[in-house]
């Protein structure tokens, strides 16, 4: 017997066990006239090969690979900079590991948890230091959350709209389950003073970013993440721990962290007073801004795709968050903010986390502006472009959070524009 | 008492804590001394606590800043690849606001603790405390902020005013 002819026997007991047809009957033909030349030719290749060899860390498809954090640093300076979350390529609402957007200050250090340590002092009872063994048995909790990057979309603030892809505009936002170890705890192990209003945190970075938080804040829903989406964070993003503080801006989650200095006031650094803080026209700048209100961006369709079909049904999808609580409403308009259609969100609708939402578009082949606009909890409505520059002007650089208008031309074309 | 009994306790024990407080071990290690070294004292407050002993004027600085800083700041500490330093005082309010150290910067003092830990960025702490003193001096001198012949130290830089010191209005707590 030939190995093609035991195949076809295989083949055939198996059909007859499943059809319940006794062996022998005359089902045997049409089983038997299958041309294995027929099937060789008409088969992928995929499947008459055995495939690669297991990994012992799985990689994104090689078809996937264009799939980036798109990077802008300093070229004097290469450790200082950002990579942008390409938020137009994605779909759900958590980011992969890989491509969770950075920040860094100088560079992304090389930290061994065996000598890692934090130290948390000043007006506490004992001032205290752990290891990252130990702080491995602490009582943990997942969180998913955004971290968004105080200077995300602050192209926005130019007065002409920058035409890059949505997550290269946008994507200094990324959202993940966090997982560690209520700050609460380490606070009150080491015991808070009455007179700690603020503590000053510290990374272990080239930079030894340091910026100060309010207690309140630390004792509400900070955790010091060990894990990221279910393994240990990625070095970019902290290794081998960091602070996460839900809905508060990029700069305050500091990683790498190595001290926590409870204190009265805040210690004034740079990255509180020069950076981070929102110039108003009076000439007063906002400081400590920290929460980041509600914002959404259409991821698709958006700039950099085309409609392939006039007219034809598109599905337009994106992600809304706010740091004061959770996605209540998303709307969808067509017209430039003329007339308003409910997107559909998608659960669950979690706190300070991104909300995916969906809406079909019927596209007659008309001019057309999308936009989306968020509303949270609370209220907060996002303001569109010129709401936001009558409050704050020109030159706010930080915490820019107006609607997004893509422009679809008649030809299927997608632009960022101003004006709705 | 029954095995199954006591077990039975022992889980009522877990989970109540579960809820009500979280089980768990003290594991941090005191650390009065940890908390004394240099290493751990690297912020600098407003009221200039935390600035080690050392003197610098801008005269020195003038000529760190030429061999440290000059190369990403500019010569005058404007114009390059890195964030302008010097010049643009009172443009805030003005159609184009240039945020500089000496235009915005609301203490002195932030400039000893950044040029410390952050700068040059290729060599952090690489510079010493009279040195950061003088290029501190230096930068501040460019907009007359301080004469050209004072000495900054751990006494007198926390007494600099800077010319942006009421520019800023907190919005912690949130105000909305």
């Amino acid at each position: 017997m030939t190995s093609s002819s035991i195949q076809n026997r295989r083949q055939f007991l198996k059909t007859a066990a499943l059809s319940g047809v006794i062996a022998g009957s005359y089902s045997l033909p049409v089983i038997a006239g299958i041309d294995k030349f027929e099937l060789t030719d008409s088969l992928p290749d995929s499947m008459k090969t055995p495939g690669q060899d297991f990994t012992n860390y799985g990689q994104p498809s090689l078809h996937e690979q264009r799939v980036i954090r798109w990077i802008s640093a300093n070229p004097a300076a290469p450790g200082n900079g950002v990579s942008w979350t390409p938020l137009h390529d994605l779909q759900g609402t958590i980011t992969p590991n890989g491509l969770h957007y950075e920040r860094h200050h100088n560079g992304v250090p090389e930290i061994d948890p065996q000598t890692h340590t934090l130290l948390i002092d000043g007006l506490v009872e004992h001032p205290l230091s752990f290891n990252i063994a130990n702080l491995l048995r602490y009582p943990m909790k997942s969180r998913t959350c955004f971290i968004e990057c105080g200077g995300n979309s602050n192209s926005g603030w130019r007065s002409n709209p920058i035409q890059s892809q949505a997550g290269y505009a946008h994507g200094l936002v990324s959202n993940a389950e966090w997982t560690g170890i209520p700050l609460k705890l380490l606070l009150n192990e080491a015991g808070i003073k009455p007179s700690a209003k603020w503590a000053i945190a510290e990374g272990a970075d080239g930079a030894s970013l340091n910026v100060s938080i309010p207690i309140e804040k630390l004792l509400d829903d900070a955790l010091l993440a060990l894990y990221q989406n279910g393994e240990r964070l990625r070095p970019e993003n902290g290794y081998p721990i960091r602070l996460v503080l839900p809905g508060w801006e990029g700069i305050l989650n500091v990683k790498w962290l190595r001290q926590l200095r409870l204190s009265e006031h805040p210690a004034m650094t740079r990255d509180e007073t020069s950076q981070y803080t929102d110039l108003l026209p009076d000439g007063k700048a906002r400081q400590f801004s920290f929460i980041n209100d509600a914002k959404s961006l259409i991821t698709s369709p958006s700039l950099g795709m085309q409609l392939p079909d006039n007219p034809g049904i598109y599905q337009i999808s994106g992600l809304a968050w706010s740091g004061r609580g959770k996605i209540s409403r998303v709307e969808i308009s067509a017209d430039g903010g003329e007339t308003w259609v409910d997107a559909e969100l998608e659960g669950p609708i979690l706190d300070k986390a991104f909300t995916r939402f969906h809406l079909a578009w019927q596209w007659q082949g008309q001019y057309a502006i999308l936009q989306s606009r968020a509303t949270d909890e609370t209220g907060y409505v996002q303001p569109t472009r010129d709401v936001l520059l009558a409050n704050r002007g020109k030159h706010g650089f930080f915490h820019y959070n107006a609607i997004v208008s893509w422009e679809i031309t008649e030809e299927g074309d997608i632009n960022h524009v101003y004006g709705f | 008492m029954s095995m199954a009994f006591k077990l039975f306790l022992l889980l009522f024990i877990l989970s109540h804590n579960a809820y009500a407080e979280a089980l768990y071990q003290h594991l941090g290690n005191k650390a009065q001394a940890l908390s004394q070294q240099l290493q751990y004292n690297l912020t600098i407050s407003p009221d200039g606590q935390g600035l080690p002993i050392g003197k610098g004027n801008a005269t020195q600085g003038a000529k760190l800043f030429k061999q440290q800083c000059s190369s990403c700041h500019g010569p005058a500490g404007i114009g390059a690849s890195a964030e302008p330093l010097v010049g643009e005082v009172g443009s805030l309010r003005s159609n184009y606001p240039e945020k500089t150290v000496n235009s915005y910067w609301p203490y002195a003092t932030t400039l000893f603790d950044y040029i410390r830990r952050a700068m040059p960025i290729d060599a952090p702490f690489s510079l010493t405390a009279d040195e950061v003193y003088a290029l501190s001096a230096y930068i501040l001198n460019q907009d007359d902020i301080i004469a050209n012949d004072v000495e900054l130290n751990e006494e007198t830089l926390p007494k600099v005013i800077m010319p942006n010191i009421d520019g800023f209005i907190s919005f912690y707590p949130d105000p909305n």
